[in-house]
């Protein structure tokens, strides 16, 4: 028995902000103390909360110690682990109350927030199975097995209302239900864990922090179905989740929680990681079955469906990390209690990827229906520098943005849907005045043009005429005509594109032309960015009252467009002015403003 | 996007083949391991030449085309190699008008390699990239984490100088 346990947060984030050497640093001043017999230190996932890494929590007490260093360890040991003195210096600042240390659950970042996918993610140590069988783990398969027949567990999954979370919402129960009957001498359960969209990192948070959650769902979802190989597709850009995936793989292996007649129920399952290699559209279901095959990630047409004609042309079941991450838990606490949480359509709990424009920066997961102005008022801690809040941009490179005039919907699929967005894999980028639509729509077309794969011709060349009419909007040259022009193209693609990618790539523009049109004539009419983004609309002025005449903005200027002598009022030559800004930083008197 | 190939003569040591010759003999029975084969040929050379992929190709049954279809698809495979030292230009527009041109042909006059291509010897590349956002500091390099800026055609022997040992 130890007294004391720390966690210290092993996620990626962390990672990157030094964590494995905090915990080199911890042990040996534990060891160093010698209190190795009565502390012990525990590796776990993401917590959540990645701004404030490297993160840990000493328990009991529950301390939540943000961005440690690795020098403040040798006090964190001596004080609060050899002598129960809570370093107040290191908590989390809203952890302190004015006579009390708040439980972390109780702070306004995760006050809100109902931990179902994400519920181990911080608090096992993912490399193990004890600790994982501990929570309850590997029980929903053992129920399954003994207690369910497959048509009963798909009827569970049914019930509990779970649909899609890897971005289109479909029924999970259905798709289950759709592949199930299908007689074949092979079946497949595939996990996509291609996490693509810029700024979304909820799948590889549970890969990272709860890797057998993963083989247990998906070894539910082979008896359901009937299939008895698994695939997991995941990036190759997440090593420390494949490492933790494969230990977790080997483990349940060996505890005899894979392969042949597990649970002496005669249900063999095994599975099985192919890495991608850094394709987006390998994110769409077929692109991803072909690239498993082996062969350049192309989506392929439907029908067939999968369920019918998927992996290496066998019946498959697709579906992403989080998805199969409730699975466990609606199989212990039955459907019921999963559809009690959410809308009336949409059930359970998602989990956000927060970014962009926002004090805490990190995953949260909350119920359905939570609106948009909770997410970014109490649990994002609201928009820092005392800026507005402009809107949020959901779904990524195939989503779209919620204006600020609509902060009080309730967040589930279909609301977002009627407003041109889409849940997507979770990511919510919010933005403030600073940020200029156009020119958002800009970066997610060029993400898009990239990611195309080219098999059909109107996301391969749709997408590239799309961009190039928003560059020459965003560059001035625009016309009202092209606004039209661009709306019509918009439709087209979505129309006719192959595959989702295509299908969805003019979401971000038509959303912002939907809810900022205004934006839009404001570079094409006046000539003007009114965020004040768009660099061909702007150009940078010294106001000759604050200027002191300091030469500093001439000396920095890279192109030698400010003169004037010292002590005098500066000028910029609009015409040599390359608007890189670097006058503007220089200034100490605020007298250069951008319009 | 468009992949540079490299042209550069194909150094290939008899250790590396075997090991590749392993990979290979370890999944060819399966051919959808086609990409985790090239992943770790990538792996054993730093890079996907044309002669790695024909030995994939052979290897593993497939068409050598078939091989290149998906080297080409994936952002993951490289067919040039990279450097030890990776020197990248800023060609941004503060650092063009400030001579970051020049920089970019002398450095590719004194190692004898274009844009995306490798030394012999393994240990410079050259890359242009768009603004880094030093724009006070123009013209700029970068050489792999290392940042140089304020910076005249003359002083580039003294920076490759400092790799060059």
């Amino acid at each position: 028995m130890y007294r004391s346990h720390v966690l210290v947060c092993g996620g990626t984030g962390c990672t990157s902000s030094n964590s494995q050497k905090i915990i080199e640093a911890l042990e040996r001043e534990i060891a160093a103390n010698d209190l190795t017999e009565e502390v012990k230190v525990v590796k776990t996932g993401c917590f959540g909360l990645c701004a404030l890494g490297p993160i840990m929590i000493v328990y009991p007490e529950g301390c939540f110690y943000s961005r440690v260093q690795e020098e403040d360890i040798p006090e964190i040991v001596s004080e609060h682990l050899l002598k129960g003195r809570i370093v107040t210096r290191l908590l989390y600042d809203e952890t302190v109350g004015k006579d009390e240390i708040k439980a972390l659950n109780e702070t306004d970042f995760y006050k809100k927030q109902v931990r179902v996918a994400l519920r181990n993610c911080g608090v096992i140590n993912p490399e193990s199975l004890d600790e994982y069988i501990a929570m309850d783990g590997y029980q929903a398969l053992a129920k399954c097995l003994t207690e369910y027949t497959p048509e009963q567990v798909i009827q569970v999954i049914t019930d509990s209302g779970l649909r899609g979370r890897g971005g289109g919402g479909f029924p999970t129960g259905r798709k289950w239900a759709l592949c199930a009957p299908n007689k074949a001498p092979q079946k497949y359960v595939v996990c996509n864990a291609d996490e693509g969209d810029p700024g979304a990192f909820m799948d590889r948070s549970v890969l990272e922090g709860d890797p057998h959650c993963l083989v247990e769902a998906m070894a539910i979802a082979g008896y359901a179905i009937g299939a008895t190989k698994g695939f997991v597709y995941v990036r190759a850009e997440y090593p420390i989740a494949v490492k933790r995936l494969q230990i977790a793989i080997d483990e349940a292996r060996e505890a005899g929680l894979l392969g042949k007649d597990i649970f002496g129920s005669g249900f063999d399952f095994d599975m099985e990681i192919r890495l991608g290699a850094g394709a987006f559209v390998c994110g769409e279901e077929t692109a991803l079955m072909t690239s498993i095959e082996g062969n350049r990630g192309e989506p392929r047409p439907r029908p067939p469906y999968p369920a019918v004609k998927g992996l290496f042309g066998c019946p498959t079941v697709e579906n992403n990390v989080e998805t199969f991450a409730n699975i466990p838990q609606i199989i212990l606490k039955g459907a019921e209690w999963f559809a009690s949480m959410g809308t009336e359509k949409s059930k359970g709990t998602k989990v956000f990827a927060l970014g962009g424009k926002i004090k805490h920066t990190g995953l949260v997961e909350i119920p359905m229906g939570t609106t948009l102005r909770e997410i970014v008022e109490e649990i994002g801690g609201g928009i820092p520098n005392g800026k507005k809040f402009k809107a949020a941009q959901t779904g990524g490179p195939s989503g779209g943005c919620i204006p600020a005039s609509l902060i009080d919907t309730q967040i589930d699929y279909d609301n977002l849907i009627a407003m041109g967005c889409m849940m997507g894999s979770g990511g919510l980028i919010v933005m403030d005045e600073d940020t200029c639509m156009v020119d958002i729509a800009k970066f997610f077309l060029e993400f898009t043009v990239d990611e195309s794969c080219g098999k059909c011709t109107p996301c391969r060349v749709g997408t590239k005429r799309l961009l190039e009419k928003l560059d020459k909007i965003t560059k001035g040259n625009g016309t009202l005509e092209d606004i039209d022009e661009l709306e019509a193209l918009c439709h087209y693609i979505k129309e006719n594109s192959l595959c989702g990618l295509g299908q969805t790539a003019p979401n971000p523009v038509l959303s912002t032309l939907k809810f900022f049109r205004d934006e839009y004539v404001a570079h094409v009419v006046d000539k003007k960015c009114p965020a004040g983004v768009c660099k061909s609309l702007l150009h940078y002025e010294i106001v000759a009252d604050k200027c002191k005449g300091c030469t500093a903005c001439a000396r920095v200027c890279p192109v030698g467009a400010i003169s004037g002598t010292v002590k005098n009022p500066h000028s910029i030559d609009v015409n040599a002015c390359i608007k890189c800004g670097a006058c503007m930083e220089k200034c100490r008197f605020g007298a250069i403003v951008k319009k | 996007m468009q992949k540079k190939i490299s042209t550069l003569p194909f150094k290939g040591t008899p250790e590396q083949a075997q090991r590749l010759q392993q990979v290979i003999d370890a999944n060819k029975s399966d051919p959808s391991k086609l990409m985790g084969v090239m992943q770790e040929a990538q792996g054993i050379y730093g890079y996907l030449p044309m002669e790695v992929q024909q030995m994939i190709a052979d290897g593993m049954g497939v068409p050598l085309e078939k091989v290149y279809g998906v080297a080409t698809f994936y952002a993951q495979f490289a067919l040039s190699p990279k450097g030890v030292y990776n020197v990248s230009v800023c060609l941004g527009t503060a650092c063009y008008v400030k001579g970051s041109g020049d920089l970019f042909n002398k450095l590719s006059e004194t190692l004898g390699i274009g844009a995306d291509e490798c030394t012999e010897d393994g240990k410079f590349s050259l890359t242009a990239c768009r603004c880094i956002g030093a724009c006070g500091l123009a013209p700029v390099l970068t050489v792999n984490d290392d940042v140089y800026g304020r910076l005249t055609v003359d002083d580039i022997p003294g920076i490759l100088a400092k790799y060059n040992d």
